[in-house]
């Protein structure tokens, strides 16, 4: 965890997350940050080596069903949700050649 | 009014059963409980006054055709991050203004065939993320026995508006304590069951590995049959777990005896900086166990200590995963750029609060590439090391009890400025959601200044019935649960 103790760069993870941080929630949150992850450093006191990792407390591995056709969601209940659709589609800002 | 309100599931069910009420009657108390009260306690977000005396209605005409359903007529409040179809389901941001469920979750689906009537959603933190309902961007909610304190969270409004008999139980999550927590804090009973025992398919997921849906009620027994009626496998939940539900309910006896049980009380959930006054209730509640014949013993979980950085890693890891469904394109609210990338950072700029912000960007950074080893992957093998320590703990005993809180109900406003300060709060329930075995909270006791006070009662994987059966035996021979705020 050595790296760690440089602490993060709130504004690009930010970035990463896809969250636009004002100048004041980036300072803000760097201060708390920095602050729990200098709190979990304490892990470092533990020898973790041979230990396994834990993902799920019961792991349930290759849960298969048959591959048969069911009953979907109301296709114009789902579409009514979308912010902005038509003709049962759901529109967003072009991506391609802006 | 008829004091309907006051009354449990199983009081409730008597008197439907022998004609002495209907599920109208009982409908109409409540809402009329909500309306005397809710203003100053502000548990709901949504009341479906006329939906739920059309389903009290139903349940009387079904009633009369002879049905005798578990749930049948009994009005139940739903936190916010449950989908209910036709309903809303903020989870309390704004990021979900406008989204209508188009589906019922599988223990709504499960609480509708038990003939329950659903009564309206509840307050909650944004995301099930915070510990005392502060984090909700919808509405304000306070503890019924002061309206000063915080309810707890993230279930805040299922506790307080069954403490405050504006609903006679409430479905709540918990994923390091949002059950148990809240629960406590209000003085009701609540229930975090074995991971897998109940499906999360149409519960807002926050950390996959941790999330279960469970009841809060005001005994004991009524915990026992929600639970009962909550439980069983799901296809639509790949983490829900094949195996019979015990009859909870049933398995409750009027026998107050815990001859035979061993209990085991670690050392590690006494920590520095308890509040006094909830160590010594939480002592003379072991105490009266071991008067009703249980044996006391001593255990360790060693590695207690380390529960809130594992959980605050892993948490924050799985929920910016979770969270990031929540983008502006297919629900709920946008904010438009001119393309994707800046439609995303604005929408998620303006709809989630600051501590989804804060979580999502921990979470973030534990998974990055260079920081997965030392972070993420160094929690779960510590996760490995606490949920060790309870399998070690359960070989010496039955069950172990704790307090659940380090402290009773704090005042409105005094943690919301220091994250750390409010995640330590939770340093005796994470422990549980990490190993993803079960535990109840229910009163022990008050303080001083009147708040209620929780006993933990922590069972093995799947050892539901035996922390019911101790949980049941305790409030049987107490009076706490009886007792009722007064609301000023």
């Amino acid at each position: 965890m050595s790296e760690a103790n440089e602490g993060m760069d709130v504004g690009y993870v930010a970035k990463l997350a896809n969250i636009d941080l004002t100048t004041e929630e980036t300072a803000l949150f760097q201060g708390q940050l920095n602050q729990v992850l200098h709190y979990v450093e304490q892990l470092n006191e533990l020898d973790v080596g041979g230990v396994e990792p834990t993902a799920h407390a019961f792991p349930v591995y290759n849960v298969l069903r048959k591959d048969e056709v069911g009953t979907s969601l109301n296709h114009a209940d789902v579409v009514a949700n979308a912010p902005a659709a038509t003709d049962g589609e759901i529109r967003v800002p072009k991506i391609l050649d802006q | 009014m008829a004091d309907l309100h006051k009354l449990t599931i199983y009081e409730l069910s008597e008197k439907l059963a022998a004609g002495a009420c209907t599920s109208v009657d009982i409908v109409n108390d409540v809402l009329a409980s909500i309306d005397a009260t809710d203003g100053k306690v502000g548990a709901y977000l949504t009341i479906d006054r006329a939906s739920a005396l059309e389903q009290a209605k139903v349940a009387d005409a079904l009633r009369a055709e002879g049905s005798t359903l578990p749930m049948l007529g009994i009005p139940v409040a739903i936190k916010d991050l449950l989908n209910v179809k036709g309903q809303p389901c903020t989870c309390s941001s704004k990021i979900l203004e406008g989204y209508t469920a188009p589906y019922d979750a599988t223990v709504i689906a499960k609480l509708r065939e038990a003939g329950t009537v659903l009564l309206g959603r509840v307050n909650m933190d944004e995301f099930a993320m915070g510990s005392s309902t502060e984090n909700a961007a919808l509405g304000k909610t306070s503890n019924p026995w002061n309206l000063k304190h915080v309810p707890g969270g993230s279930s805040g409004g299922s506790a307080a508006c069954v403490a405050a008999d504006e609903a006679i139980a409430a479905l709540g999550s918990d994923t390091g304590g949002s059950i148990r927590q809240p629960a406590a804090f209000c003085g009701c009973v609540g229930v975090k069951p074995t991971y897998g025992r109940v499906s999360r398919y149409g519960l807002t997921a926050f950390a996959s590995s941790l999330d279960q849906i469970g009841p809060i009620s005001k005994t004991v027994k009524d915990s026992a049959l929600l639970l009962e009626v909550l439980c069983g496998h799901d296809k639509m939940d790949s983490s829900s777990i094949d195996m019979d539900v015990p009859a909870f309910g049933k398995s409750l006896t009027a026998d107050t005896s815990l001859a035979g049980i061993k209990l085991g009380l670690p050392k590690e959930y006494f920590v520095e900086g308890m509040d006094p006054e909830v160590e010594k209730t939480v002592r003379d509640a072991v105490d009266h166990c071991k008067s009703l014949g249980a044996e006391i013993v001593d255990v360790s979980l060693p590695h207690s200590k380390y529960a809130i950085a594992v959980y605050y890693i892993i948490a924050t890891a799985e929920a910016s995963a979770n969270l990031a469904r929540f983008d502006g394109i297919r629900y709920g609210l946008r904010v438009d750029g001119k393309d994707p990338i800046e439609l995303y950072g604005k929408t998620r700029a303006v709809g989630f609060g600051s501590e989804v912000k804060r979580r999502i960007i921990l979470g973030t950074y534990v998974l990055s590439s260079g920081y997965y080893d030392a972070y993420y992957l160094k929690a779960q093998k510590v996760r490995t090391l606490i949920r060790n320590d309870f399998t070690a703990a359960f070989k010496q005993c039955d069950a172990i009890l704790a307090p659940v809180t380090p402290t009773p109900a704090y005042k409105l406003g005094e943690k919301t400025d220091d994250p750390l300060k409010m995640y330590l709060d939770d340093i005796l329930t994470t422990p549980v959601n990490l190993a993803g075995n079960c535990a109840l909270s229910l009163p022990c006791g008050f303080s001083s200044s009147g708040l209620p006070i929780g006993l933990q009662i922590i069972g093995d994987s799947f050892a539901e019935e035996t922390i019911l059966k101790i949980g049941h035996a305790y409030e049987q021979t107490t009076e706490w649960h009886t007792r009722k705020p007064e609301i000023s």
